[in-house]
């Protein structure tokens, strides 16, 4: 009984480092060809705008209510100790230093991550990946290189735009629906925003892209040959990458304070 | 270790002895063993692959005869043994080195393995636009003039989705001509298909296989209709080539798990365009 749960543990650990070394394996591979000619900035480009731009929407309309909702709650807290004033700042630095980077980065694990795992799958399935490789084009340069070089484009200007778009919805609320005042929430914002909490906005959005791209394209890469193995790794895609980015969130931020 | 380019091998330590192969070997596996999954599949494969001859490679499913194949492109790696391609021993190699020899070769898939984001044109083309600096208008008349020979002409501008099986059968033909490789390996290139495709399929391998000489690998279960189109049969059976001859001579095989075979895929009848006869 105890032998048998201790071998089970020992297996699942193995496991654990084995596919952790995997993966780290297939991240240098695919960082490695990235600059080996010849460069694919049409590849890029393609993958930016599937990443990037076609998720544009969905990030939009998340950061605008989570603003709206910051808005709604911080002004009724805030009232109670007479501090509606720094309303502004409230909803900024939430959202910069830590609702925009999580939120644009789930939502882009959720919308672009999945799309990505399942492209790949497919192509895994159909043996598209080793035509590719059978025409001596590596597979990795061709198809992942781009969409990890996208990852990290394209989720911070989500953020970003994430960032502005939620400041705007909490101004909406706050200040034209509840009625707070215009200046105090703009100064507040003005004098309690610094580059440090900036910086570290972007730096998070920046490895929150590397992981929803690099974990989306290898469990997409290495799927079972079956249609119930593509969908376990959508799945495992999905919610690895969003359980690594609140977790690495969580290791960022104790750093970055 | 003999050399892979080595005139007049000798390759068939199996169960069944075989004559001296008339053509040097293109291919060469030696003792070749692959387990998947914790399960055995190729259990010491000796085979050689003569230059510029169409081999068949029949076997019972599930036995490994498309992990062999990919074994002599280099796609899966030998836990044991050695792979040779015209004189190189390529098991061991990665990265650029691979490629250069993977730059000799052509693979029909299974499944046609077309890329459905582009069209059938933009298929044929892929690999003269990533291989090659030919201007647009030559790789446009390259494919062109591949698609006319597979029976595809007018059909460029369809996307893999809108073809029938057979179709993208012949496009991924087109995709593995368009380079004019030395080597095509053709993984079950009529599975799924009605017998008179099936069959068109395969005049259209011989005929592509006569005009340009390159060196075939057929994996295939398509038995009577491989014997008159193929020079070399080989079979594969519980990871091991079992039985190796010329196209004519693998009939008279006494053996009896050949003969249960042969005899499970119709009344064998050669023809005179068998190429071996």
């Amino acid at each position: 009984m105890l032998i048998g749960l201790l071998a089970r543990i020992g297996r699942v650990t193995l496991f654990v480092i084995q596919e952790t070394g995997r993966m780290l394996i297939f991240l240098v591979a695919t960082f490695a060809w990235l600059f080996r000619p010849p460069l694919r900035p049409f590849q890029i480009f393609k993958q930016l705008h599937f990443i990037g731009y076609k998720s544009t929407f969905v990030v939009v309309l998340t950061a605008a209510f989570t603003g709206m909702v910051l808005g709604l709650q911080g002004y009724y807290t805030l009232r109670k100790f007479g501090s509606e004033a720094v309303l502004g700042s409230v909803v900024a630095l939430s959202l910069i230093r830590e609702l925009g980077p999580v939120l644009a980065s789930l939502m882009v694990t959720a919308r672009a991550g999945s799309a990505m795992t399942a492209e790949i799958g497919i192509m895994r399935i159909t043996e598209q990946i080793d035509a590719l490789d059978t025409m001596a084009i590596n597979s990795l340069q061709y198809l992942i290189s781009p969409k990890l070089v996208a990852g990290l484009i394209g989720v911070p200007l989500l953020v970003a735009m994430a960032d502005v778009v939620g400041i705007y919805g909490g101004y909406l609320v706050g200040v034209d629906l509840l009625g707070g005042n215009p200046g105090a929430y703009w100064s507040s914002i003005e004098s309690a925003v610094e580059w440090k909490d900036v910086y570290g906005g972007i730096l998070k959005s920046i490895s929150f892209g590397l992981i929803v791209s690099w974990i989306c394209c290898y469990k997409g890469y290495h799927t079972r040959m079956s249609a119930e193995g593509l969908g376990t790794a959508t799945t495992e895609a999905v919610v690895l990458s969003s359980v690594l980015i609140l977790i690495w969130d969580y290791v960022l931020t104790s750093v970055l304070l | 270790m003999g050399d892979g380019g080595e005139s007049g091998w000798v390759l068939c330590p199996s169960p069944i002895a075989y004559s001296l192969l008339p053509t040097p070997g293109m291919i060469k596996l030696v003792g070749v063993e692959k387990t998947l999954g914790g399960q055995p599949v190729l259990r010491g494969v000796d085979l050689t692959i003569p230059k510029g001859k169409l081999t068949t490679i029949i076997g019972p499913s599930g036995e490994g005869k498309s992990v062999l194949l990919k074994h002599m492109i280099g796609l899966l790696q030998p836990d044991r043994g050695e792979v040779w391609v015209d004189g190189m021993e390529i098991s061991h190699l990665r990265g650029k080195a691979l490629n250069e020899v993977r730059k000799r070769f052509a693979m029909l898939f299974q499944s046609a393995a077309l890329f459905d984001s582009l069209t059938v044109f933009e298929n044929v083309a892929f690999p003269l636009r990533e291989k090659s600096r030919l201007p647009e208008t030559e790789v446009a008349r390259r494919v062109e003039e591949k698609l006319e020979q597979v029976g595809l002409s007018g059909m460029g501008h369809k996307f893999p989705a809108e073809l029938s099986g057979g179709m993208k059968k012949r496009a991924g033909l087109a995709r593995a001509l368009v380079m004019e490789p030395e080597i095509i390996l053709f993984d079950e290139p009529t599975t799924g298909l009605d017998p008179l495709m099936a069959r068109t399929i395969h005049d259209l391998i011989v005929a592509m296989h006569r005009t340009f000489g390159f060196t075939a690998v057929m994996v295939s279960h398509e038995i009577p209709e491989i014997f008159p189109i193929s020079d070399w049969v080989a079979m594969l059976k519980d990871g091991k080539i079992v039985a190796m001859a010329p196209s004519a001579d693998f009939q008279k095989i006494n053996d009896p798990a050949v003969r249960e075979f042969i005899s499970a895929g119709g009344t064998v009848s050669l023809t005179s365009s068998c190429p071996g006869s």
